[in-house]
């Protein structure tokens, strides 16, 4: 397909579902809860975290309508701060650590590459099931009481001071950590041994680059947020004085430790996303994506520089100058890969035959907010910004536009294009462009001010602000109640479409991945036959001459 | 239904182990995916402790004389004999590796049972550290003492303790750091071992079954690689937490 044809999607009315396919191919309840099929446990996960997803939103709206006014008036000053706690916890750790990998990575990953499975079936139950157990240590941890301590268990104040269920929560990071580590470590060796002949590495999709550099990060971050989490533990039930001055202990270590996963982590949250957006960008543009090897290294490079930048956390807490330096200098160094993919997408955009499909319009959501959320980063890196910056409401901006601006984006952009290959049926178009619509403005509304907020000074995590700093609360508050709504039609209309949207067929994108080319939704295997790979990644000329050739469609 | 699927059924046509799992195009891609998996784990598990190494060098710098003077304290004759008990361990195991792959199955299950053996001894002689430590309040707390420490020359039965110099008050505080940490890491260190005790009976029932006299040897390959890395984690901490700066055993 040359750069100038109009697209012309294939006609769908004619397609019909598949009578066979992983979704019906065994039925009841153990079918799905014993399965090893990664699309099963895909769907397990993705319905896991939308829930979750779904009450930690619904802290976030907590937080902002008690910053509705200056006062703590809707809740009192702690419960606030059990509020920003379990919404960080949930997000972080049971919405965007997942988000991507396990849900649409975990489908797509194995077809992608052209294998029957990931290379562990079982263990990709067992971390699905450590995920559930996780979220609901989490849940109880919330109905017994709450957790007040940030979702960072900041030492001493974990240690020491505060007497709400750290333990509980704790356990459930501790847990979910090991669901995250059971599925980067199936990623990695899939990719590394299931790869389908012909498949090289510079023939995968950049989505499997994205989440191979994502899975790096999961398997070696982890293990060190779990040691931290344990230290913690042991602090507080027997005291041993590891983070505690008064013993010797040096609280700066626990904060090490934490960082040396979390911030990596951020990584883990957005690559798989950077992912989606290559696919997206690609299939909408008609166009092999701009810089392939770039655009991949890139992800690796990220994975690299993101290990060697977590005291930039820490620049006001007293590390040395001499590392503050340091540090700042390797956080710059972040923003080359990841300016590197924002231009190549963009220069992939350059003379494609665009469409604007609501993955489309989430992709081009991510590029601008999270153009804007990498650059107030580096902001945040330089040391005297960062030093009037941190700890006020433009940090917090800055993170929600990589997070959710970023990474939410992608994870809605990704969920609609694949939506039809996980579940045979189109989403309904035009309501799905308008909630891609109502969530870039909402978004913008809610987060903007808050970079003006911090600026001006309003620091995070109080419950009470001056009165001067209202208007701009106000209208954040509003952002998030559009934002809101922009978050509920998916729900809706994604839901309703199981039902009642229109049949896919195989691929109603014309796309050139892997995964478009078999039945939608994929038989339990995904392939009648192994698939031979003779062609490179996003090759549309192999795509038309093949549409060309065929002779039946498979109904 | 594509030109580029091309019919590769016949390259692969044999018959097949009942191990053999549907997802796999060979067993040998089989069991490569699961020792690759294996060393990914092993991975994590160096992060996992890596932690805890961190944390011993930083206050091992900052605390050294408290540090030297505990340290002093452990008991390196039981020290020692773990050590060789556990690489006589690992040795059986490595040769029941051997012998799985040579499907004597006999042998297999003898090697195991040895293993298992070693690995138990191991645990016990760790008690007896513990007991000490225990006995002397060394377990960090609030029954920690720093008496040996301030006053060594009232503990004549501890030649190694005796020969030191009395820590300031201060300084013998930091003692419950590095006692803190031998106990967070030889404890992970033993909570592996009896995590791979638990899982070594498992095998040897296994094996006495016969599953592993066939050929399919991925479940004792992988546990090996398991047991030695936790081999490897002692021959570690014996010299950094028995050895280092000991002064001449006398």
């Amino acid at each position: 397909m040359s750069a100038h044809t109009i697209v012309s999607l294939p006609d769908q009315s004619t397609a019909k579902l598949p009578k066979v396919n992983y979704i019906n191919a065994e039925q009841g309840i153990l079918s799905w809860l014993l399965t090893g099929d990664h699309k099963r446990i895909a769907m397990l996960y993705l319905i896991s975290i939308t829930f979750f997803f779904f009450i930690g939103g619904a802290f976030a709206g907590l937080i902002r309508f008690e910053l509705l006014t200056p006062q703590s008036d809707l809740v009192a000053a702690d419960t606030y701060n059990k509020f920003f706690t379990m919404h960080g916890i949930i997000m972080v750790f049971l919405f965007l650590v997942p988000s991507v990998p396990a849900t649409i990575g975990n489908f797509l990953i194995p077809i992608m590459v052209g294998a029957k499975d990931l290379a562990f079936p079982k263990i990709n139950l067992l971390s699905w099931y450590l995920y559930v157990a996780g979220g609901i240590l989490t849940l109880a941890a919330l109905v017994l009481g709450g957790v007040d301590t940030g979702w960072t268990f900041t030492t001493p104040l974990s240690t020491h001071y505060l007497n709400t269920h750290v333990l509980t929560a704790a356990t459930a990071i501790f847990i979910a950590g090991f669901s995250s580590i059971f599925t980067g470590l199936n990623f990695i060796v899939t990719i590394h041994r299931m790869r389908a002949p012909g498949m090289t590495w510079f023939r995968m999709p950049l989505f499997v680059w994205s989440h191979y550099a994502a899975s790096l990060l999961m398997v070696l971050g982890t293990p060190v947020l779990a040691i931290a989490i344990v230290l913690v533990a042991l602090e507080r039930i027997f005291g041993i004085g590891v983070f505690d001055p008064a013993k010797g202990g040096d609280p700066l270590l626990f904060q090490h430790l934490f960082w040396f996963y979390s911030h990596p982590a951020v990584y883990i949250m957005i690559l798989p996303g950077m992912g989606v957006i290559s696919e997206v960008i690609s299939t909408f543009s008609r166009k092999r994506v701009f810089g392939y090897t770039a655009v991949a290294f890139s992800s690796v490079a990220i994975a690299l520089f993101g290990f060697f930048v977590w005291a930039h956390h820490m620049f006001i807490m007293g590390v040395s100058n001499y590392s503050a330096l340091v540090f700042s200098l390797l956080t710059m160094l972040v923003a080359v890969p990841s300016a590197i993919k924002i231009f190549n997408w963009a220069f992939t955009l350059q003379k494609g035959s665009i469409t604007f499909e609501t993955p489309m319009l989430y992709a081009f959501g991510f590029m601008g907010l999270f153009t804007i959320g990498g650059l107030t980063g580096v902001f945040l890196g330089s040391l005297g910004m960062d030093i009037h910056l941190t700890e006020t409401y433009f940090i917090v901006a800055h993170f929600h536009f990589v997070m959710v601006g970023g990474m939410l984006m992608a994870f809605l952009a990704g969920v609609h294009f694949w939506w039809p290959k996980m579940t045979g049926r189109m989403y309904p178009e035009s309501l799905s462009k308008l909630a891609a619509v109502t969530t870039f403005i909402g978004f913008n509304l809610t987060f903007l001010p808050q970079f003006i907020l911090g600026y001006m000074g309003m620091p995070r995590r109080y419950a009470a602000y001056p009165p001067e700093y209202q208007v701009l609360n106000v209208l954040s508050t509003a952002g998030a109640t559009v934002l809101g709504v922009g978050y509920m039609l998916p729900l809706l209309y994604l839901g309703w479409s199981l039902k009642y949207g229109a049949i896919a067929g195989n691929n109603p994108w014309q796309a050139t991945g892997l995964e478009w080319q078999i039945q939608s939704p994929p038989l339990t295997e995904n392939f009648t036959e192994t698939p031979i790979i003779d062609y490179e990644a996003y090759d549309y000329e192999w795509l038309e001459k093949k549409t060309k050739d065929e002779v039946t469609t498979v109904g | 239904m594509d030109n580029a699927i091309v019919d590769t059924h016949e390259v692969h046509e044999h018959v097949s182990l009942p191990q053999h799992r549907h997802h796999f195009e060979t067993e040998e891609q089989q069991r490569e995916a699961g020792s690759f998996g294996m060393w990914l784990f092993l991975l994590t598990e160096i992060m996992f402790f890596g932690g805890m190494f961190f944390a011993y060098l930083l206050y091992r710098n900052w605390y050294y004389d408290a540090f030297a003077a505990a340290s002093n304290q452990l008991n390196v004759p039981m020290g020692a004999a773990n050590t060789a008990i556990l690489i006589t361990s690992g040795f059986f195991m490595a040769i029941g590796v051997w012998a799985a792959e040579m499907r004597k199955r006999k042998m297999l299950v003898w090697m195991l049972v040895l293993t298992t053996v070693f690995g138990c001894a191991f645990i016990g002689v760790k008690y007896f550290e513990y007991k000490e430590k225990y006995k002397l309040h060394h377990i960090p707390g609030n029954n920690f003492s720093i008496a040996m420490f301030v006053s060594p020359q009232n503990y004549p039965q501890y030649p190694d303790t005796y020969a030191e110099k009395p820590l300031m008050p201060d300084m013998a505080q930091k003692t419950q750091v590095f006692f803190f940490l031998y106990f967070a890491m030889t404890g992970m260190h033993a909570l592996h071992m009896i995590i791979g005790i638990g899982l070594l009976f498992w095998l040897t029932w296994r094996a006495w079954r016969g599953d592993f006299s066939s050929g399919y040897v991925a479940p004792i390959e992988n546990f090996g690689l398991y047991w030695h890395f936790v081999d490897i984690v002692w021959l570690f901490l014996f010299p950094l937490l028995y050895l280092i700066n000991r002064h001449p055993l006398n």
